[in-house]
């Protein structure tokens, strides 16, 4: 069983500040981490290799300082890893960016692909879906355990909703995404930390895959970003001092006067 | 040429879920500005019946395919089905629920449609020549981004539960309903459902309520709460703080992380207003805030705002309620 898992590098969104002028993201100085859903997918991966045996190959897009977050990765115990990185992918939106993995995993061959659910910096969960209709096999989005039924030969899934869950079969290739509720990531193992230093790091670049060029990069992006805008708060406001017995009589005219009582 | 404004209306269990009013609702204020149809697309077992409903909840024309492999929600027969008639039919824009069923089938359907796809957008406005602009948070609310899809149709989003808001039923509306026929490629169908189970949400609908009595980290005690909501006819619902401490059902939390919210009237008691809980409600109608720092930043979205002591409050309110 080869397991690939598609892991982003965010920046840790609690410690995120704007730029009140230029209404843009201060990333200096933020530190990044592997997107919590994705470092779950990594878990969820290393514990079907340990149950099943499989091998973990993890991979990421973006600037070289991802490579940080691959290391992470193989420190957890994955077997290789490449970085996804090229100029002529800068500006990808999802579609574009999912075209991009689809054709890296194509590439490196997988029977089932994990990605986290949604990552913290763009919130979208658009990636893990538009990869496997690009790969042309089925998904399961949401998932919040998984296990694999080996003389069935099938993966199965507890698929979360709202309101209920589902426990769907499913055999031969496919994407899951995954909640990070599914399981809290193992620690980097020491062994690890000292020996994946040997590991190289593979990087793929637009040469390596076979990818349109018109459908990557900002041009390929069907979606554009046409403005940013912090907060603004419009309301009519009043704010009075008052003694609770005064205080819950305006509420309660206020209600009344609304109709609400 | 692409034209008119559809919504995918989600349904579980035969009943259709409040987003898809909500929808329906936006759909037919950016449906004026072009002069456009609103065209529903309803997809179940056993759910023609339901078609009605969607006219008179704004919808001009429902696209409905009724068939057995729709009855639980699986990705690849949805997105056939959603596929097909779109091709045919070729909408200028289609909008879905950000729902654990939206934020799965829209994807899946961009990569098919070759087209963008917008998520959780919070707001949506349309110019005279049809280009859709949808806003939505980015960064844990602190940012905004409007996103165009210039180019490309249907352009696509998903839209948060609980922002939009949906007409007045209307049972003398007058629309059309079309019985689609899909070309099944069951060849694809490698996902099963081996059960489905639901699970009950403990703190009631919140999202549904017409009325909020909302508490926070600076209401220690949550019955006066309960006493009122049950009062004013209205349910109980929590800042993140008292969720985090085990006082109240997550159910019940409102913000970023929570549930978003708009009902008639939201009270917040005790609750400072961090910017992840704002989002989630401040598309309230009318926005009682009682806090004891005045300086709390829930009184910037307030409509009227009282600076005392939370718990005293909701006890007087109860007494003049009796």
């Amino acid at each position: 069983m080869k397991i690939i898992v598609c892991i982003k590098q965010v920046p840790n969104t609690t410690e995120i500040k704007i730029d009140p002028i230029t209404n843009t993201l201060k990333r200096d100085g933020v530190p990044s981490i592997i997107n919590p859903d994705d470092k779950t997918a990594i878990e969820a991966a290393l514990q079907l290799k340990e149950k099943y045996g499989a091998t973990v190959t993890v991979i990421t897009m973006g600037p070289t300082q991802a490579e940080k977050a691959l290391r992470e990765a193989l420190a957890m115990g994955a077997d290789e890893a490449f970085l996804l990185t090229d100029r002529a992918f800068a500006g990808s939106d999802t579609l574009a960016t999912s075209t991009i993995i689809a054709a890296a995993i194509k590439k490196l061959g997988a029977d089932i692909v994990f990605c986290g659910r949604q990552a913290i910096d763009g919130d979208t969960a658009q990636v893990g879906p538009q990869i496997s209709e690009h790969l042309g096999i089925p998904q399961i989005t949401y998932a919040a355990a998984i296990d694999y039924d080996a003389e069935r030969g099938a993966l199965i899934v507890k698929r979360q909703f709202e309101d209920r869950y589902q426990t769907l079969e499913v055999k031969g290739q496919c994407l899951i995404t995954i909640l990070s509720t599914l399981d809290k990531p193992r620690y980097m193992n020491v062994w690890d930390i000292v020996g994946q230093d040997e590991k190289e790091i593979g990087i793929i670049t637009f040469n390596d895959i076979e990818v349109d060029p018109e459908t990557i990069g900002l041009k390929g992006s069907p979606t554009k970003v046409k403005s940013t805008a912090t907060k603004q708060f419009d309301k009519t406001i009043e704010t009075l001092e008052l003694d609770p017995e005064t205080a819950a009589k305006t509420i309660v005219d206020a209600l009344k006067s609304r109709h609400l009582i | 040429m692409a034209k008119n404004i559809w919504v995918f209306c989600e349904q579980r269990d035969g009943e259709i879920q409040n987003v898809a009013l909500e929808l329906l609702g936006v759909a037919r204020e950016l449906a004026e500005k072009t002069g456009e149809k609103v065209g529903a697309i309803l997809l179940g077992h056993n759910i023609k019946g339901k078609a009605a409903d969607l006219i008179a909840y704004g919808a001009d024309e429902v696209h409905v395919v009724d068939d057995e492999r729709l009855g639980m929600f699986v990705t690849e027969p949805y997105a056939q089905a959603v596929t097909q008639i779109a091709k045919e039919h070729t909408p200028s824009v289609i909008l879905f629920g950000a729902t654990s069923i939206g934020r799965d089938l829209a994807p899946r359907l961009s990569a098919r449609l070759k087209t963008g796809l917008t998520a959780d957008c919070t707001k949506l406005e349309m110019d005279e020549e049809g280009n859709l602009f949808m806003t939505r948070p980015a960064f844990g609310g602190n940012l905004f981004a409007t996103i165009i899809c210039p180019d490309h149709r249907p352009q696509m989003s998903t839209v948060r539960p609980g922002v939009m808001k949906k007409l007045d039923r209307d049972d003398f509306r007058k629309g059309e309903v079309v019985e689609e026929n899909i070309a099944w490629d069951e060849s694809k169908f490698s996902v099963t459902v081996l059960e489905e189970v639901a699970e009950c949400q403990t703190c009631g609908q919140i999202e549904n309520a017409k009325l909020l009595v909302s508490c926070g980290r600076g209401v220690k005690d949550v019955a006066p709460a309960r006493e009122l909501a049950l009062k004013l006819g209205g349910s109980v619902a929590s800042s993140r703080a008292l969720v985090d401490a085990g006082v109240m059902d997550h159910g019940c939390q409102v913000g970023q992380t929570g549930k978003t919210v708009r009902p008639q009237a939201y009270l917040a008691f005790g609750i400072s207003g961090a910017i992840q809980h704002l989002a989630g409600m401040e598309e309230s109608e009318f926005i009682v805030a009682v806090n004891t720092d005045k300086n709390a930043p829930i009184f910037k979205v307030a409509n009227l705002g009282i600076v005392a002591d939370a718990a005293a409050v909701l006890k007087n309110l109860n007494k003049i309620l009796q």
